[in-house]
């Protein structure tokens, strides 16, 4: 067992685990946070990504003693006073999510992209999204979500609807 | 409560009440259950694809750090019964045992040997190392011909055969006869692939065990809560009453989910027999070999013609194969395709004969289509072939063939009755939309001047049958029950509403529509309906979700209770109002006296009041709750043309998507949001067939593509935008119009994508190329043909 000290969504929690114990597995069988949800075994579908101070990450691939002393922020932080970011009304605004499974991780991975690149074109969101499997949307309102979330509307002739300030 | 002016909400761009929950991460995946005393269910699967068990040894595995407990099949096979097959579609099927885990003999890999239980989900998973088995194999059967043949290795020794059933059909007059006067005969072989459905939450079951009561609760990621709680009845004999199936917020189902599996039973046995709760969640690896796979056939198809292209007949012969078992509704995804092949077009003559084979390989069952897809393919494709043989424009053949829109209703060929659609209409709009005549002149120009990047044009005019299904239908199909869905309403005193419906949602935001319909009948305001489903103690009676079949049946089903509160609280507000029911007025909520509209009571008082009231006449019930049960008259037929061109780098082999156009009339959409939403997604897993995905075994019978690292599910950086439109025939067998849709992107896109990727090819030679239509299957098939 190993003493960490993890800061998630903005508390700080003290923990023996296991050196082997994941990320993912931390955050949801012991915090009990139900935001960081599993979709394989391979760190291919993404659905657990969250960010590791400052850096994304596929929390499947962590083990939850290489967060010692970090700040992890899943999807159950983005939220301040219940008011959701502009990437959280864009999915809902734009339909940019169906089952939802994906969703937590779509939302950080487009979060990743908008602060490296705050107007990215449709190809550009479609690259960054590579590494988030999605099974009910065809992919095409999770892109409309991120462009209307950087306040810009797409080019495939469609309305993308009401802007979002980023 | 004061009444509101309420606009029409059916018909309108909701935002779904369900996105707060999961865009905020607070869900209630099954995986999330966490309860004390929780234990942790892991399975050890069979590595060999068939063999027989000579030895099992659990003890070691108990020596294990947190480990409870460990039973190999034998332990377990007391008590559980086989699983079961809900639909033996001949009378004389093979329908051989199916135990939740294997006794004597696994029959593919991934066939379930043993379990371990731990305190945790790692030390269950180290502790499955720990267990001995010894195998002594057998030959594997893995090809849907040879495994006819009289002397083939057999899936199920005692039943003597690999051939499960045969289930022919043939209407109009006799293939035969039109073969003789036909000018042009044409025979295609088409392969279905294996399909994985890999949706995104991977299964997963909780068992909490009520032990005082022996009553047990079943949390699962299911798409079938009901039947599950009747069939798990069956396989444990634990009394249906006592048991409760939760299916809490569930990831996607597509099909996968519409099954009783044999890890709910076992979660189910060790939790009885051990008195605690316990928790299995597969992963992604275990479920590419566990959750039942989809497709797998081989179709040979023959049309025969005019020369002026006018059908004359089809004739299909079918391979399906099932897998090691019979689940579900393995046997019927094939009949289900039957009625389909002859599509919107009329012809004289339709033979279909299909085969069920067993091989060893995971059991095959519904995928997002689910026999729709592949008659749709098959005749699709086989239309392009014609239109090619006969040196005719594609569409122009289909419009020579299909039924004209003042022909609905049509009885066609294979027996259905098609209540309506414009099929000239959807096909005219998806042209425009696409540019055909352009791009069509833009393929001539490339191939003239040899550009090794060809332009492809696909289209794909398909219908489908949703709304399952006629009960008396069904009775013929010899499925084991009902196609009914019920819905109820609950009128809260304080004048919220519950609507209960039997339908149980994994994606699809029927919180969202059934609230639409529930406020527009009732006129109450859309935040104070609230939806209750998947559980089968609140919402008790249900035959669930899959087939397109939610919204045609089951949103019936809440119009129609909908419209039974009001006609209660008619009689109750004629009481309060002390005016007769027939000077009463509804509207927007209201009930006014003609001619005195200041005499009003909203619908949310006379709730109020209806539960406050002493003293209601004789004869008017002190509620105005309601229930339906719907047995659809007819299934609806949602339809549209789809248009794809690709590039196709004959040098490469690789596909490009440069355009996606599709219009749909899926009748009235309650959500056109949600209608668009769900038509992207079918597309994508419809491409996903033609270009990228295939569950591939090698010769012993192991699955080599059992992670998302082997097998291809597209991601956004390999689809492309989709331009989706919508005509509009409201279906006959439904007070919405509603057909369905959920299905429909899938069916018709995959025939799409390929008479395109094919339509490229075709002037070098290409005739066909088999899915997934990949770089290296185009590539060679552009080599075979110059050869």
């Amino acid at each position: 067992m190993t003493r960490i000290s993890v800061n998630v969504d903005g508390t700080t929690y003290e923990d023996d685990v296991e050196p082997r114990l994941l990320l993912a597995h931390y955050l949801r069988d012991r915090l009990g946070l139900t935001g960081t949800p599993i979709g394989c075994d391979t760190s291919n579908c993404g659905t657990c990504t969250v960010d590791l101070d400052g850096v994304t990450v596929k929390s499947c691939s962590v083990l939850a003693v290489q967060a010692d002393g970090c700040a992890v922020t899943t999807v159950q932080g983005l939220a301040r006073d219940g008011e959701w970011t502009a990437l959280q009304r864009a999915f809902h605004e734009q339909h940019g999510l169906q089952c939802g499974y994906c969703t937590p991780g779509m939302i950080m991975a487009a979060r990743d992209l908008l602060r490296e690149n705050p107007h990215p074109g449709p190809d550009e969101v479609r690259q960054a999204l590579e590494g988030n499997l999605c099974r009910c949307t065809g992919y095409q309102n999770i892109v409309r979500a991120v462009l209307a979330a950087s306040g810009q509307h797409d080019t495939s002739g469609h309305q993308v609807g009401e802007e979002v300030p980023a | 409560m004061t009444d509101q002016a309420v606009a029409p909400e059916v018909g309108r761009r909701r935002l779904r009440k369900e996105d707060a929950r999961l865009i905020t991460g607070q869900t209630n995946w099954t995986d999330n259950i966490q309860v004390a005393g929780l234990l942790h269910l892991a399975v050890l699967r069979s590595p060999m694809a068939h063999a027989r068990i000579t030895r099992v040894d659990v003890s070691p595995a108990l020596e294990r750090p947190g480990v409870i407990a460990a039973f190999s099949g034998a332990d377990l096979a007391e008590g559980l019964g086989s699983l079961p097959c809900a639909w033996p579609v001949t009378e004389d099927i093979v329908l051989p045992e199916h135990p939740p885990i294997a006794v004597d003999e696994v029959r593919y890999a991934g066939d379930p040997v043993a379990v371990v239980v731990a305190r945790d989900r790692y030390a269950a998973a180290d502790a499955l190392e720990a267990i001995e088995v010894d195998y002594d194999p057998l030959p594997p059967v893995l090809d849907l011909e040879t495994a006819l043949a009289p002397d083939a290795p057999l899936v199920h020794a005692g039943k003597g055969t690999n051939r499960c059933y045969t289930w022919p059909l043939s209407t109009g007059e006799s293939f035969e006869a039109v073969r003789d006067r036909a000018e042009v005969i044409l025979k295609r072989r088409y392969h279905q692939q294996r399909l994985i459905p890999n949706a995104m939450e991977p299964r997963a079951v909780v068992v909490t065990p009520l032990a005082a009561s022996g009553e047990y609760t079943v949390y699962s990621a299911t798409q079938i809560p009901h039947i599950l709680r009747i069939m798990l009845a069956g396989v444990t004999g634990i009394p249906e009453h006592k048991l409760r199936v939760i299916a809490p917020d569930v990831g996607g189902g597509f099909g996968s989910k519409l099954q009783v599996y044999g890890e709910e039973a076992l979660a189910l046995t060790v939790a009885r027999r051990l008195g605690r709760p316990v928790k299995w969640t597969e992963s992604r690896s275990e479920g590419a070999l566990a959750t039942h796979h989809g497709r797998g056939m081989i179709q040979d198809v023959e049309i025969a013609a005019t020369r002026e292209g006018r059908l004359l007949g089809l004739k299909v012969d079918l391979l399906a194969d099932m897998g090691a078992y019979l689940m579900l509704v393995t046997p019927g995804i094939p009949i289900l395709g039957a009625f389909m092949y002859p599509a919107i077009y009329k012809m004289d003559a339709y033979e279909f004969h299909c085969t069920g084979v067993f091989t060893t390989r995971t059991p095959t069952d519904a995928y997002r289509g689910a026999g729709r897809p592949e008659a749709t393919f098959a005749i699709e494709r086989i239309m392009d072939e014609l239109a090619g043989e006969l040196g005719l424009d594609p569409v122009e053949l289909r419009r020579r063939n299909w039924i004209r829109h003042e022909e609905f209703p049509y009885t066609t060929i294979a027996g259905l009755t098609y209540d309506s659609g414009d099929y000239e209409a959807a096909t005219d709009k998806a042209l425009a939309l696409f540019g055909y005549d352009d791009l069509r002149a833009e393929q001539r120009e490339r191939a003239k001047r040899g550009d090794p990047v060809r332009l492809g044009i696909g289209v794909s005019t398909y219908t489908e049958m949703c709304g399952l299904a006629p009960s008396r239908v069904l009775r013929d199909l010899r499925y084991s029950a009902g196609g009914w869905e019920a819905a109820s309403i609950r009128m809260l005193p304080t004048g919220k509403v519950e609507v209960v419906t039997g339908t149980s949602p994994h994606g699809q935001g029927h919180e969202t529509c059934w609230s639409q319909i529930a406020a527009d009948v009732l006129g109450v305001p859309f935040e104070d309906v609230e939806v209750v489903h998947g559980d089968t103690r609140a919402a008790p009676q249900g035959m669930d979700t899959y087939g397109s079949r939610s919204l045609a049946v089951g949103g019936e089903a809440v119009h129609r209770a909908a419209r039974t509160v009001v006609e209660k609280a008619r009689k109750v507000a004629a009481h309060l109002l002390e005016a007769s029911e027939q000077d009463l007025e509804f509207s927007g909520g209201v009930f006014s006296v003609k001619g005195s509209p200041e005499a009003r009571k909203t619908i949310q008082e006379i709730a109020f009041e209806t539960f406050t009231n002493h003293d209601l006449p004789d004869g008017v019930e002190p509620t105005i709750n309601a229930e339906h049960v719907v047995d659809p008259e007819n299934f609806s037929y949602p339809h549209g043309t789809h248009l794809c061109a690709v590039e196709v780098d004959t040098e490469t082999g690789h596909t490009r998507i440069r355009s996606y156009v599709c219009v749909d009339d899926v009748g009235r959409a309650v959500n056109p949001m949600i209608v668009e939403g769900q038509v992207h997604g079918g597309l994508a897993q419809g491409i996903a067939q033609a270009l990228y995905e295939e569950a591939v075994y090698d010769d012993d019978g192991n699955l080599v593509t059992g992670t998302l690292a082997d097998y291809l599910v597209p991601s956004a950086a390999d689809l492309p935008d989709f331009v989706t439109d919508r005509t509009e025939t409201p279906a006959a067998s439904n007070a919405l119009g509603a057909k369905g849709v959920g299905e429909a992107g899938t069916i018709a896109s995959t025939p799409a994508v390929v008479n395109a990727v094919v339509d490229a090819l075709r002037p070098l030679g290409v005739h066909d190329v088999r899915m997934p239509c990949t770089p290296e299957r185009v590539w060679r098939a552009v080599k075979e043909a110059s050869a």
